[in-house]
């Protein structure tokens, strides 16, 4: 009898989300060139991409699980657990070389596999759930490494991965596009991507669909813990050597940059494009604040108040009647 | 009799976090080297008592900061930085000379007090700020506060770029409220009991205090009982801030210095939320209670000191704290299993 | 007193959301000291009408009086106010809160701000003990009672309001048989106090026990108001039968021969309490209908036969072999090939913020894709195929499926299902809320996919429906199928005398 009032005022829109926050990454550009013309130069704009991408890869497992409507907290350790587990592996003679970085992405995908398990199976809330496995993988590390940043390095793969570049393109970048690619063919053009928004939609319509929804909530867990671990990887490649808490600096903005890119924090909606320009944003933000020699408090300042400001202009509920 | 058997139920999460306290708390008591070595003397319970007192009440303002944001079913991933911010302030102006600089020296009573009045407002402020951001700008708690606690920081940082104190902090006042009275009873504990009687309980008693569990517990149902929905909850918010407020003065009691520490903050704020699941607060909200959660935060706390006097290698705490955690958080669902539709788990 | 005016008094009262009708010029007036119930089918506007005396929502036209004096309510609680008070079929408490609190939730005795704990406990004590319930303890939490107790300390909450008016809405509903006693007890004696009472339910014996007076309501209007006991039950059920327009129905075939095995078949199919032992047997080709009171245990039966629900007991066999289906991905399968038209199209059926692309190809993404990867061609002519079969009205697939209008919406639910082509399609209420044409399309389609082989079992609260479409209806009383009617035996007086149970409850009286 209702039903006259369901039409929901979903406007007909460009990606609006996504619109704000390229305008803002030229903004920023633009802001930043007005300081120095080295802004816009090719060599400033690729570094920015080389630090995003640690970022990029990070975000991109942080954002399938929030398009699940849920949240991954365990990301701090399972960075550095991915990190140090690589790390480890390369000093164990040229196998370990070989299969450090499986072997340290194998070790996140577990991490992530626990998380999954516990959310879909055991329905324990992701946001304490993922707190708890975070403490018990900084334990796993804390264990293993006795408390300081081993003396293991990166092995010569992860390096070149992580440092090196090739016709001054870094490797990072061209890491980060493949890994971008993936996501995005996973997300629009496989069964799994489709559920992934299904359930973050309506969890309830996608069950009574038949779509196996407990798997589909482990699987993006585990690639979420899998990328984190990667993106530990990454970094460890790239500073040649794993470090306690390396990965405490990466959660908050990993959040942010997918919420910024327009993805709701309570799932279902979000495109790969939005997580992009998220992930720029958030790098050149913190690139040019440093550049405009803006003392780091100002800089965390001016980093909250546009979050919260973009937040307001596109990332609102809807309002209660 | 029967009272009780609702007194008891409605506690049950409050007496179970009780329970376990005191059970790790007398085990570590008894196994405490100063124990150990020179038996129940007065001094010797005394001091294990007061260094475990001045330790658990940081977190347990925190944890109590905490449950009122966790009551209307939302999460402050912010209190930490609240409490950071307020210990950077406290530094500033818990001082024995307030006003010197602008010449109306307020002196050594007066101003301590005044100085601890601006902290709470600093406080206050904070969550104001997050509630209005929440309530009125309709952001998710958890983005909101990730959000403006970069901002919290960067004003802690702004103040304290490097650690340190104006050397009239009000070093004596400090000294009193770590200290122990009649030899064994800490202070800090003394001064959490009257803030649970005077300010907690009469709250759970308010008619707002209802609203924010009615609001934690069932939104919709509390709407249609046309109860001060967003009132309450705004209130909710501002209480978080003042008891994070609270816990920055107490840190600097503590540490007599301010420090702009965003990995104390994070730590805080993560092992805030630890101490309210432990302590019987329902994340999805409505349920425990502020006795709860600081029972909760002295537990949580008790396990590392246990492990330290049961010589567990210092190595594998942090991995037995963590599982610890992880088997705490997994036992509430138990009850999955007796669900019979399966619709009803996607709630 | 002076009583030269009733009580309360509604007058043209209207109401229509959006092109929906839902009361038209009503009137009702209540007198104080009776019981006066309201009769009407499903959707015959008696729940618009007491949302309106409760101020739940607001007349677009009429006036009421109380008193003799004009009265409007903004909000609940200026109907409260006036000492109209609702009890309400949704549950309105808060359930980690105590009983106690529920009670005076909306106005709590306070002294020095605080909440007075003695006052609200005395205030509980009594309004338990006037709706007699006095062994509810104040301090149990809502979470802690069942359902029956619950719907007493909603009563009770209301009697705590002092009401003038106590309006009733299916209170019963959730009732176990001690607590209708009670309930029954209450509400004589409020009516002995003076208290006006207005009772909606659909159960004809409580009617004749309780009402002074009677208004029976058909399409948003009172056809017929009649003091207590001088109206048979065919009368009213004749009153409540008519409509101004009657629904074309394909024609049906010819019932299917007793020799050909059902598609699907349950033999005492149980899920404490809700259903006591339910046996059918679909065919295909064959349209079964549910029929009964809303809440007879018809969903949770098509959500067991769908793999929902966890601990039945009893056999579900398709093609006459057992089978145990543990999900909605095992009932799709193509062995069993079952597909299930939910209730509720916005929370189960659709995704309504996402495309309606993604929401048709949801159920039947396996049908167009390899290892994972979907065909976005297959996919795109699939979905052609089954908008054009439809015929959804929709601006492109890429549009949210919230933007449609609901009748397409309900086809979007169907036609995500048919892609899949089923052999075996459950479909809960697939008509409600939806407009007049679409409904047809509907029937005309259920008819031609039976004509295609496919078994199909339809739950509906429209009994025009179901005489129309249904080869043969069971009707559910108390998670059991009280009655089957064949063909012809299908009417609507069959049909709402079964539902009411009057049959069976004559025969119980006369045992």
């Amino acid at each position: 009898m209702t039903d006259n009032a369901a039409p929901l005022p979903l406007r007909q829109r460009l990606d609006w989300p996504v619109v704000i926050a390229f305008g803002c990454i030229i903004l920023l550009l633009v802001v930043g060139s007005l300081y120095s013309t080295n802004f816009l130069s090719p060599e400033y704009l690729l570094q920015q991409l080389k630090v995003g991408a640690f970022l990029g890869v990070i975000a991109t497992g942080m954002m399938l699980v929030i398009l699940l409507g849920q949240i991954d907290l365990s990301v701090p350790w399972t960075i550095t657990m991915g990190a140090m587990m690589a790390s480890a592996a390369t000093a164990y003679g040229p196998m370990g070389e070989v299969f450090a970085i499986p072997f340290g992405i194998l070790c996140g995908l577990m991490i992530g596999l626990l998380n999954g398990v516990a959310v879909a199976y055991l329905r324990i809330p992701s946001m304490i759930i993922t707190l708890a496995v975070n403490a018990v993988a900084q334990g796993l590390m804390v264990a293993y490494s006795g408390g300081f940043s081993p003396r293991d390095s990166a092995s010569p793969a992860m390096k070149f991965i992580g440092a090196q570049s090739t016709l001054g393109i870094p490797h990072a970048v061209i890491v980060w596009i493949i890994v971008g690619a993936l996501a995005v063919f996973l997300l629009t053009r496989t069964t799994f991507g489709r559920a992934v928004y299904g359930i973050g939609n309506k969890e309830s319509a996608a069950y009574l669909s038949g779509v196996p929804t407990q798997r589909v909530v482990v699987a993006a867990f585990a690639l979420c813990g899998a990328l984190a671990a990667f993106g530990g990887v990454l970094l460890a490649g790239y500073a040649g050597k794993a470090a306690q808490s390396m990965g405490d600096a990466y959660l908050l903005p990993a959040i942010a940059a997918v919420v910024l890119g327009g993805t709701s924090i309570l799932g279902g909606r979000g495109s790969y494009l939005g997580t992009i320009a998220g992930v720029i944003l958030i790098t050149l933000l913190q690139s040019i604040l440093s550049v405009m020699q803006i003392a780091e408090f100002g800089r965390q300042i001016i980093y909250g108040v546009i979050i919260i400001a973009m937040l307001l202009l596109y990332g609102r509920d809807k309002k209660l009647r | 009799m029967s009272e009780w058997r609702f007194w008891f139920n409605a506690q049950r999460g409050t007496l179970l976090a009780l329970a376990i306290f005191v059970a790790m708390f007398a085990i570590y008591l008894l196994n405490h080297p100063a124990i150990v070595n020179n038996g129940f003397t007065v001094q010797g319970v005394g001091n294990v008592l007061q260094t475990a007192a001045n330790k658990g009440i940081l977190l347990a303002l925190i944890a109590i900061a905490q449950t009122f944001v966790v009551l209307t079913a939302g999460i402050d991933l912010s209190v930490g930085m609240i409490f950071v911010l307020c210990n950077v302030v406290a530094s500033y102006v818990v001082v024995n000379n307030l006003g010197a600089p602008w010449g109306f020296d307020l002196g050594p009573v007066l101003g301590p007090a005044v100085g601890v009045v601006i902290v709470l407002l600093v406080g206050i402020a904070c969550g104001a700020v997050n509630g209005a951001i929440v309530i009125f700008g309709r952001l998710q708690p958890i983005v909101a506060t990730i959000a403006t606690s970069a901002v919290f920081f960067g004003l802690a940082l702004w103040m304290r770029p490097q650690p340190g104190a104006t050397p009239e902090f009000a070093k004596a006042l400090g000294k009193f409220m770590l200290s122990k009275f009649g030899g064994v009873v800490p202070a800090s504990m003394v001064f959490l009991l009257i803030i649970v009687v005077l300010l907690w309980i009469p709250y759970r008693r308010s008619v707002l205090g209802r609203a924010t569990y009615a609001v934690g517990s069932s939104e919709a149902a509390a709407y249609m009982s046309g109860m001060p929905i967003r009132r309450a909850k705004f209130l909710a918010y501002v209480w978080s801030g003042f008891f994070a407020g609270l816990g920055g003065l107490y840190l600097t009691f503590v540490t007599s210095s301010g420090q702009a520490d965003s990995a104390a903050a994070g730590t805080y704020t993560l092992n805030s939320i630890a101490a309210v699941v432990l302590g019987g607060v329902s994340l999805f909200g409505g349920r425990g209670g502020a006795i709860g959660a600081v029972f909760g935060a002295l537990a949580f706390l008790t396990i590392k000191d246990l492990m330290f006097v049961l010589n567990v290698d210092p190595l594998y705490q942090p991995l037995l704290q963590g599982v610890i955690l992880l088997l705490a958080v997994s036992i509430g669902s138990a009850r999955l299993f007796q669900v019979r539709n399966r619709l009803e788990l996607f709630g | 007193m002076d009583s030269t005016y009733p009580l309360f008094r509604m007058e043209g009262i209207s109401k229509r959301y959006g092109g929906v009708r839902a009361l038209d010029k009503a009137e009702l007036t209540v007198d104080a000291g009776r019981v006066h119930a309201i009769l009407g089918e499903n959707g015959a506007g008696k729940s618009t009408l007491i949302k309106i005396m409760a101020g739940v929502v607001a007349p677009d036209e009429g006036r009421m009086l109380l008193d003799g004096h004009e009265v409007s309510f903004a909000d609940p609680a200026a109907a409260n106010a006036a000492g109209i008070v609702c009890v309400f079929q949704e549950l309105s408490l808060i359930p980690e809160l105590s009983v106690a609190d529920n009670i005076v939730v909306s106005n709590p005795p306070t002294r020095f701000g605080m909440i007075d704990r003695k006052a609200q406990r005395r205030i509980a004590e009594e309004a338990l003990a006037r709706a007699g319930a006095a062994d509810i303890h104040p301090s149990t939490l809502i979470k802690d009672l069942s359902l029956s107790r619950r719907q007493i300390v909603e009563i009770a909450k209301a009697l705590a309001r002092k009401p003038r008016v106590l309006i009733l809405d299916e209170a019963t509903s959730a009732l176990s048989a001690g607590d209708v006693e009670t309930v029954f007890g209450v509400i004589k004696r409020l009516r002995d106090e003076g208290v006006a009472l207005l009772y909606i339910s659909h159960r004809m014996h409580e009617i004749a026990e309780l009402a002074d007076s009677c208004t029976v309501f058909r399409n948003g209007r009172n056809v017929a108001t009649y003091e207590a006991g001088t109206k048979s039950d065919e009368q009213v059920v004749e009153l409540m039968i008519g409509r101004e327009y009657h629904n074309v129905f394909p024609p049906k075939p010819a019932p299917k021969p007793e020799t050909q095995q059902p598609v699907l078949e349950t033999r005492n199919l149980a899920w404490a309490p809700r259903l006591n032992g339910v046996s059918l047997a679909v065919k295909a080709g064959e349209v079964v209908g549910l029929g009964g009171l809303d809440g007879q245990g018809q969903r949770e039966l098509l959500l067991a036969l769908f793999g929902v629900l966890r601990g039945t007991s009893g056999d579900v066999l398709v093609d006459g072999k057992r089978v145990t289906l543990n999900s909605p991905r095992e009932a799709k399968d193509d062995r069993i090939g079952m597909a299930l038209i939910p209730e509720d199209r916005k929370t189960e059926g659709l995704m309504l913020p996402m495309a309606v692309r993604d929401n048709l190809s949801f159920a039947a993404m396996s049908l167009f894709s390899k290892g994972g990867v979907i065909d976005r061609g297959a996919e795109r002519r699939a979905i052609d195929e089954m908008i054009k079969l439809l015929a959804i009205k929709t601006d492109g697939i890429a549009v949210p499926a919230g933007s449609l209008s609901g009748g397409n919406q309900q086809k979007l639910v169907i036609a995500k299902w048919l892609m899949r082509k089923p052999r075996i399609i459950l479909l809960n209420d697939p008509t409600r809320g939806i407009d007049v044409g679409t409904k047809q399309e509907i029937y005309q389609l259920l008819r031609q996919l039976a004509d295609n082989g496919a078994a199909i079992i339809l739950y509906s609260t429209d009994y025009d429906e179901l005489i129309g479409c249904c080869d043969k209806v069971l009707v559910m009383y108390d998670g059991a199928v009280t009655r089957t009617l064949h063909g012809a035996e299908i009417t609507e007086k069959a049909l709402i005398a079964s539902a009411l149970n009057i049959d069976s409850e004559t025969r119980e009286a006369a045992q």
